[in-house]
């Protein structure tokens, strides 16, 4: 099967038109909205991203990861430390980070799933390695320990060392983004793809038709934690610190999971419909807390919100919205 | 595509203590059909589970045409040509019936439209074509078992265990089956290994019976052999499945 059909093969021509006509508002977008729509734009297409990366591993494979900050922060770390320290720009660093990234996940998956922890048990020991991680961050002054890491920003913007406005990160998070969907679409379209979903039904199962299960449940992490790790470098450029706090806080790790839980677990859209909503709803809440003068309004809008959808749309929000528009894409 | 010779010698397996099988061999020559039988909890299950690579064996090991499979995974235990259901049936629930299979057939075949169009052929045999796109939860008990089937022919095995596809179909639904495994035998020369308590089924398509008792061989011959066996009679003394 070629990748032509792999991409297209039972997509209807209308849905195909829909998106290119998607992209193209997108690429178009930075020269007609304001900067504060910009900035909400970046936000939705990076939880896009992430979510899009999060879900290979836990919509397609079924291996429920909470500790996903620790392969955008590690491959944050890396690309930042090169440039930083040895003026190596990010799109060569990148290919660091993954690899770091992937060895992370590699490690953390094989411990997991040579030992079959399952379910809860596998997603504390996500928690417990992203957790170290960040103390160990704190320690290491290489990295500028708890003090953080900064990048230089009175620089000349140039686009091959990722230095630049708000408008150049969007292109690249756009990319990203449309790149992820893509290749999410690819994967599943393949053996590699099908493998997973099977071990996500009945591993035991899967196993008996031949799989082999520890080496697909350890190629799905390796290949979430990798395109993980390159959100953590734009990340990283796109706010120039790093604090082992936040890049790899149990927070980071929450938000990644979200978007593809609200959107629709395990399927194509759901992870960009989920960005799409949470920030939308994040952004409205926070101007309708500024607006009411009652701090901490948002934080309480926004749980509720989050518990509504769960529980009236528990299969997330994509799978009901493509039924009503008639698209049918059911979660897989 | 032709069925492999398999061999169990002195085969054992505990559990922490419990001695679940103990020193069972018998053979099935390549292209027969064979039946192992025995009451509940007598370890004809977890002899399935030793050969099909889900247990390892304490004793003793099983050989596929004179290779030794015991102590393989279970997905190289399929990759050397075995084929398995389970008794409780495990169809991967939220894919449709094609998918289901076409998991199965993709094991030989890497390509995702060649391996789809052969789980397309398998469903037609076994009747379960006009339900490919079906979502596998939704099937009902009988067809859940066929679809067992469906999934390891997939892999286009050269032994398939059986595990009870019989059980919970209804007489016809088992002579539909009864034909379908002989046809395919007769075609093919799958070599065959059904544990089974419907007995029709039995007699009719082994040509020879294993039957165990508390982890051990206790009688093995035709099925009209076994019939007869003081020993067996003794075990499925007061058990209407014996008739």
């Amino acid at each position: 099967m070629t990748i032509h059909r792999r991409l297209l093969s039972g997509v209807a021509p209308r849905i195909l038109w829909m998106l290119m006509g998607l992209l193209a508002l997108l690429i178009a977008a930075p020269y007609f909205i304001d900067k504060y729509a910009l900035s909400v734009l970046i936000l939705i297409l990076y939880f896009a991203y992430v979510g899009q990366a999060w879900n290979i591993m836990m919509g397609f494979a079924g291996e429920l990861s909470l500790g996903h900050a620790l392969y955008a922060g590690l491959g944050g770390y890396v690309a930042a430390g090169l440039f930083t320290h040895y003026g190596l720009g990010p799109w060569a660093g990148v290919f660091a980070a993954a690899a770091a990234a992937a060895l992370a996940g590699a490690i953390v998956g094989y411990l997991g799933f040579r030992f079959s922890l399952a379910g809860v048990y596998f997603a504390l020991l996500t928690i417990a390695f992203g957790e170290f991680t960040r103390i160990a961050f704190d320690h290491l002054d290489w990295f500028g320990g708890s003090a953080g890491l900064f990048l230089k920003v009175d620089v000349a913007p140039n686009p091959f060392d990722l230095r630049g406005g708000p408008v150049l990160f969007y292109y690249v998070i756009l990319a990203l983004a449309a790149a992820a969907f893509v290749l999410s679409r690819l994967l599943l379209e393949s053996r590699l793809g099908r493998y997973w979903l099977a071990i996500r039904e009945d591993a035991e199962a899967a196993q008996a038709v031949g799989v082999p299960v520890l080496r697909y449940k350890l190629m799905a992490v390796m290949i979430s934690a990798a395109l993980t790790s390159l959100a953590g470098v734009w990340n990283a450029f796109y706010y120039n610190n790093l604090f082992p706090e936040t890049a790899f806080g149990i927070g980071r790790s929450i938000e990644i999971t979200l978007a593809p839980i609200i959107g629709g677990l395990g399927t194509l859209f759901g992870p960009i419909v989920g960005a799409v909503v949470l920030t939308g709803m994040g952004e409205a809440f926070t101007s309708l807390g500024d607006t009411l003068g009652i701090p901490g309004i948002k934080q309480i809008f926004y749980g509720l919100a989050l518990l509504i959808i769960v529980m009236y749309r528990p299969a997330g929000i994509w799978p009901w919205l493509s039924e009503r528009l008639g698209l049918g894409e059911r979660p897989r | 595509m032709t069925g492999a010779r398999l061999e169990l010698i002195e085969l054992g397996k505990n559990f922490r203590g419990l001695r679940a099988v103990h020193d069972v061999s018998f053979t099935v020559p390549a292209g027969a059909i064979h039946a192992l039988i025995g009451p509940n909890g007598a370890g004809k299950t977890t002899i399935f589970n030793m050969i099909a690579g889900v247990y390892r064996p304490n004793a003793g090991t099983v050989t596929l045409d004179g290779r030794v499979i015991s102590g393989q995974r279970p997905d190289q235990v399929c990759a050397a040509g075995v084929g398995r259901t389970f008794q409780l049936v495990k169809p991967f629930k939220g894919l449709s019936v094609l998918e289901n299979v076409t998991v199965g057939a993709l094991h030989r075949h890497r390509d995702l439209d060649t391996a789809r169009q052969n789980a397309e052929v398998i469903l037609t045999q076994l009747g379960l074509h006009d339900r490919r796109h079906h979502l596998a939860e939704s099937l009902t008990l009988p067809d859940r078992k066929r679809l067992e089937v469906a999934r390891a022919l997939a892999t286009e095995p050269r032994l398939l265990l059986l595990d009870e596809v019989m059980a919970g179909l209804r007489p016809t639904e088992v002579d539909v089956m009864v034909a379908f495994l002989r046809d395919l035998n007769a075609r093919t020369g799958l070599t065959i290994l059904l544990i089974e308590h419907v007995m029709r089924a039995v007699m009719a398509l082994a040509a020879e019976v294993v039957v165990v008792s508390y982890g051990e061989k206790i009688a093995h011959g035709s099925p009209q052999e076994i019939s007869r066996n003081p020993a067996v009679l003794d075990v499925y003394l007061g058990e209407e499945d014996a008739a």
